[in-house]
């Protein structure tokens, strides 16, 4: 029973990335039926956008202290950081140890300008185009952005920790009536499914009580009607594509303490992500999430060790066979719309 | 005993009962029309027939053999070609091709992976299709695109594509639909000229009274997913049942 | 000529003077000059060439004539490798019984990869095919170890079991050979200050592309062919017509994961040895840049992209700053550094950064790759030259 308790935690982490990358790609595709290989890039650029800013907020400058000395007995010199200078040193440390939630604000903006870039510079000139031109064409996006955030960050992965009033983890197993340091679960994680929780349910809500977000979802039952009634789907549907864009970055800020960002870490999850959008069912936004959830918890699954030991190899490959399974079985995913991507 | 007979056909679409219970003959070498206001459930009936769809109930017999249950290439090697509302053809291939196609189709059946032959050194095939483009007064174009084609053109090549397969029944899909006045015309004298020269047997839906009249020998009414009437152009113009079928529907549009 | 028409069998005459002569074509300059770093003629990379060549080769068959677009073809490749290290494990180091068990293997698989992906199209496709081998790599890194090698792959080895060849006598190593020819054995010829090397593996790798090429170009123009476009241009249209769509798909799936696996099987005569990561999807995703890159669809497109990407991954990659400072030495010392400031970035360990951005351009501006890239030019030339003929400036369009 922990033990089972203890994987379905295990798998909510990655399922939530899972789930907040499915749910733009099916943004994306649902509104604009655009297939966007490039989304894992997306949120790699927003684990960067944390990168950057715990940079830019530790950029320091260099003081002579003539309290301190080194081995030598000369004056130490001593980096300071300008945010200590401007807040007082115990604000600046804790701004600087709360990098990362910070970079939330930060990251915003800074996706959704991309991604409207993006949608008006690129994808929308591929709109009438065949779909495998439209993955060909944000492929090689991917990898352009892939290389840029190479040359200049490197191909090292780059720590960058989590506050530390979030280091440690929660027994969660004295809760629930366990022994205790049955089930224990960093803090962090619990944080990062609090805050999937928190966006994709947001996402919902803006969709199902906002205005803007009755208009997307009539363009895209049929997109055709919607602009036959003299609205602009256009511009909302660039929006949609920054909002998509900001949901995969925020996934990306927040995943960063668990999973120190390098370049390539959005391919990996792009290819794992379309699988989970195709399990879900191709423009169905509900079934992104409860796929992105229920293939992170069966890979936790798959990798404890009695699995492993009867079927070994198993947790590599589970997502995989599952996607194939349901492919063959139910060809539109689990909660797929009739005729979506059906040639 | 007609070379069609679709017997008591019903589909059901959740809970639209497209089809009720059909029943048609379609006597060999006749032109029989299927019309009807919209919403008659013509298309339904149509996909029953070619393998699209597969109904609900009833049967659908083809010179003495069942279609139900057979993939579309299947039927159609039984000898039933389509034309589709919208001209379907190949748009990246030349229309030399577009013409070969279904001569190998005709010739070698469903599937042949003769990968090694230059397909123009075919000569039987390459003549025959040359021969069918000539028919259809197309073998100027023979090296062109066939994608680049005016509407009436790609119309005609599709016709020209079904017959080159010989077959014994030619199913029309409202033929001349968003076409000019001229190519509707070009297309009922290409009908015409294909009726009097050839054994087939050809089944048209159409919208276009016009065009049904100038053509059918046999008229069959559909309304509601079921035959309302079925009798000769003469003793359908004036039918009340017919009107009422038709002006009915006006009515409600309007 | 050999069942082709003119211009066919001038494309593939060309093609084998190319190939035949690439010792010299790829080495234009005198070693030890300055622009030396951009001869590509020596084996390794020639043998790459033609390789990818053949890989990219079989791809067309199946994405540029019924646009089935696959993300898991380095599956096949891998497939062939593996399949070639063990005939050369068991059997012989011989490469001709690894290359033929390599194709074998790989058709095999594919027929089984195709039979269940083709149940779909469009995209659906792409993630099947994509799904199936990252679970291949997956599976050879992991559980298929006592088969794979797992991490460190697999080599032949001096007391691996070889039944039919001899006994290797003492400190000898077993290499790969044909009829006892080595790959690794070359024959250096050196005039002036150049060097050309000329390569036992790169030629008997060139035949087999040649005769891979060959069979591309027969396959395009045969009936089969057609009917695989007519699979692209209108599916429907073709079950209408009494064809079947499925075996004409899954026999292009086929042979196209058969020309991987001889691809395959090539890499390990030329280099014996195999590791999972060629089976990795972005070595998938390569081969379809490439495919892109020298145009889809077309016979010489694929050869041209496989070689185009090959040589800027080898070539552009060498290039560093230094080299830049060199280059640009004539410039003012402010405005030089500047440049090479700005091409810094694409060159070098940055040359992906290139390819994605050339990629891209294709894509939009040129879907034709550098096949279509070419006829404009050509036809640019071409109109310039009538117009100059007739005064009046009338054009007769190309044939």
């Amino acid at each position: 029973m922990e033990a089972i308790i203890l994987q379905i935690l295990n798998g909510l982490d990655k399922g939530s990335a899972y789930a907040l990358i499915a749910l733009g790609l099916t943004l994306i595709f649902g509104t604009l039926g655009v297939v966007n290989f490039a989304h894992g890039a997306l949120f790699m650029i927003g684990a960067f956008c944390a990168v950057t800013l715990s940079r830019i907020i530790s950029t320091s400058h260099t003081i002579i202290d003539e309290t301190q000395t080194d081995f030598l007995g000369n004056p130490l010199k001593v980096e300071v950081p300008y945010v200590m200078d401007w807040f007082g040193e115990a604000t600046g440390a804790a701004i600087i140890d709360w990098a990362v939630p910070l970079s939330i604000l930060f990251a915003i903006p800074v996706m959704i300008a991309i991604g409207v870039i993006m949608e008006r510079g690129l994808i929308k000139h591929f709109y009438k185009r065949p779909h495998a031109d439209q993955i060909l064409v944000t492929f090689g996006l991917a990898i352009v952005l892939q290389e840029i955030i190479k040359y200049y960050y490197g191909a090292n992965p780059i720590p960058t920790p989590a506050p530390s009033a979030f280091v440690g983890s929660f027994d969660f197993g004295t809760m629930l009536g366990f022994e205790a340091n049955q089930i224990i679960y960093p803090y962090w994680r619990i944080i990062y499914f609090a805050f999937a929780a928190i966006i994709i349910g947001a996402v919902f809500a803006f969709l199902q009580f906002t205005t803007f977000g009755m208009v997307v979802r009539a363009g895209m039952a049929d997109r055709e009607t919607v602009q036959l009634l003299g609205i602009n789907i256009d511009r909302r549907f660039t929006l949609m594509f920054g909002i998509a864009a900001a949901v995969a970055g925020l996934a990306g800020v927040m995943y960063t303490p668990i999973n120190s960002p390098n370049y390539h870490m959005g391919m990996d999850f792009l290819v794992l992500s379309f699988v989970v959008v195709v399990v879900g069912g191709m423009g169905s936004l509900p079934g992104a999430v409860a796929a992105g959830f229920l293939l992170g918890i069966l890979e936790s699954f798959a990798s404890m060790r009695e699995v492993l030991n009867v079927l070994p190899g198993l947790n590599q490959i589970i997502i995989y066979l599952v996607a194939i399974i349901i492919l063959l079985t139910r060809p539109r995913g689990l909660m797929g719309r009739k005729g979506v991507m059906e040639e | 005993m007609g070379i069609l007979e679709v017997k008591n056909v019903g589909k059901r679409f959740g809970g639209l009962q497209a089809l009720g219970d059909v029943n048609l003959s379609v006597a060999e070498n006749s032109v029989h029309a299927i019309i009807g206001p919209n919403g008659a459930g013509k298309s339904t009936l149509l996909n029953c027939l070619v393998g699209k769809l597969i109904p609900d109930t009833g049967s659908v017999m083809f010179d003495g053999q069942s279609v139900l249950g057979r993939k579309p290439f299947e039927i159609n090697q039984m000898g039933i070609s389509r034309v589709f509302q919208t001209p379907e053809i190949f748009g990246d291939l030349s229309v030399l091709e577009n013409m070969m196609i279904p001569c190998f189709a005709k010739r070698d059946g469903a599937f042949t992976p003769n990968a090694f032959i230059n397909m123009m050194k075919d000569k039987e095939i390459v003549e025959r299709a040359e021969q069918m483009l000539e028919e259809m007064n197309m073998a100027d174009a023979r090296n062109d695109n066939a994608a680049t084609m005016s509407r009436g053109n790609k119309r005609r090549l599709e016709i020209g594509m079904c017959l080159a397969q010989e077959p014994r029944l030619l199913l029309l899909d409202e033929p001349t639909a968003g076409m000019a006045r001229a190519d509707t015309n070009n297309t009922i004298d290409l009908l015409k000229q294909i009726k009097d020269e050839r054994d087939i047997t050809i089944s048209i839906i159409e919208h276009d009274m016009h065009v049904v009249f100038s053509l059918a020998e046999r008229i069959t009414v559909l309304a509601q997913g079921t035959p309302l009437v079925e009798d000769t152009p003469d003793n359908i113009k004036g039918h009340p049942k017919v009107r009422e079928a038709y002006l009915g529907e006006t009515q409600d549009a309007a | 000529m050999f069942g082709l028409d003119k211009k066919d069998t001038r494309l593939l005459l060309l093609v084998a003077v190319l190939v035949a002569l690439a010792p010299f074509i790829l080495n234009p300059f005198p070693e030890g000059s300055g622009m030396a770093q951009f001869n590509a003629g020596y084996p390794d990379l020639m043998q790459r060439f033609v390789i990818f060549g053949i890989f990219a080769i079989g791809f067309n068959i199946l994405f540029g004539l019924t646009g089935y677009l696959s993300f898991g073809h380095a599956a096949f490749l891998g497939v062939g490798s593996y399949a070639a290290i063990w005939m050369m494990k068991l059997l012989t180091m011989n490469v001709i019984p690894a290359v033929i068990v390599s194709v074998i293997v790989a058709g095999i698989f594919s027929l089984a990869v195709g039979w269940i992906s083709l149940r779909r199209s469009g995209i659906y496709f792409s993630i099947l095919t994509l799904a199936f081998a990252q679970m291949s790599y997956s599976l050879a890194y992991s559980v298929l170890t006592p088969i794979t090698g797992g991490e460190t792959g697999l080599q032949p080895k001096v007391n691996d079991a070889r039944i039919l060849d001899g006994a290797l006598t003492d400190g000898a190593t077993p290499k790969a050979n044909l009829f006892g020819l080595e790959m690794g054995s070359s024959i250096e010829w050196s005039v002036g200050n150049w060097l050309f090397t000329f390569n036992a593996g790169y030629y008997v790798a060139a035949i087999v592309m040649l005769l891979a090429f060959y069979l591309s170009i027969r396959i395009f123009r045969s009936p089969f062919g057609m009917m695989l476009r007519a699979v692209k241009s209108n599916q429907q249209r073709l079950n209408y017509t009494g064809l079947n769509a499925k075996p004409y798909t899954l026999a292009a799936f086929v042979i196209s994961g058969m020309y991987a696996g001889l691809a395959g099987g090539l890499m390990v005569a030329m280099d014996t040895q195999v590791g999972a990561e060629r089976m990795f999807w972005t070595a998938s995703g390569e081969v379809v840049l490439m495919s892109i890159l020298g145009g889809v669809g077309t016979l010489i497109g694929p050869v041209l992209g496989a070689g185009a990407i090959k040589y800027m991954e080898n070539i552009l990659s060498k290039i560093n700053s230094d080299i830049l400072h060199t280059w640009f030495a004539f410039l003012p010392d402010g405005l030089e550094d500047f440049v090479v400031t700005l091409i810094y970035p694409f060159i070098g360990k940055g040359w992906h950064l290139t390819l994605g951005l050339i990629f891209m351009l294709v894509v939009i501006f040129l879907p034709g790759g550098l096949v279509e890239g070419g006829q404009r030019v050509a036809r640019l030339f071409g109109r310039k030259k009538k117009s100059t003929d007739t005064p009046d400036g009338k054009t007769t369009p190309a044939e």
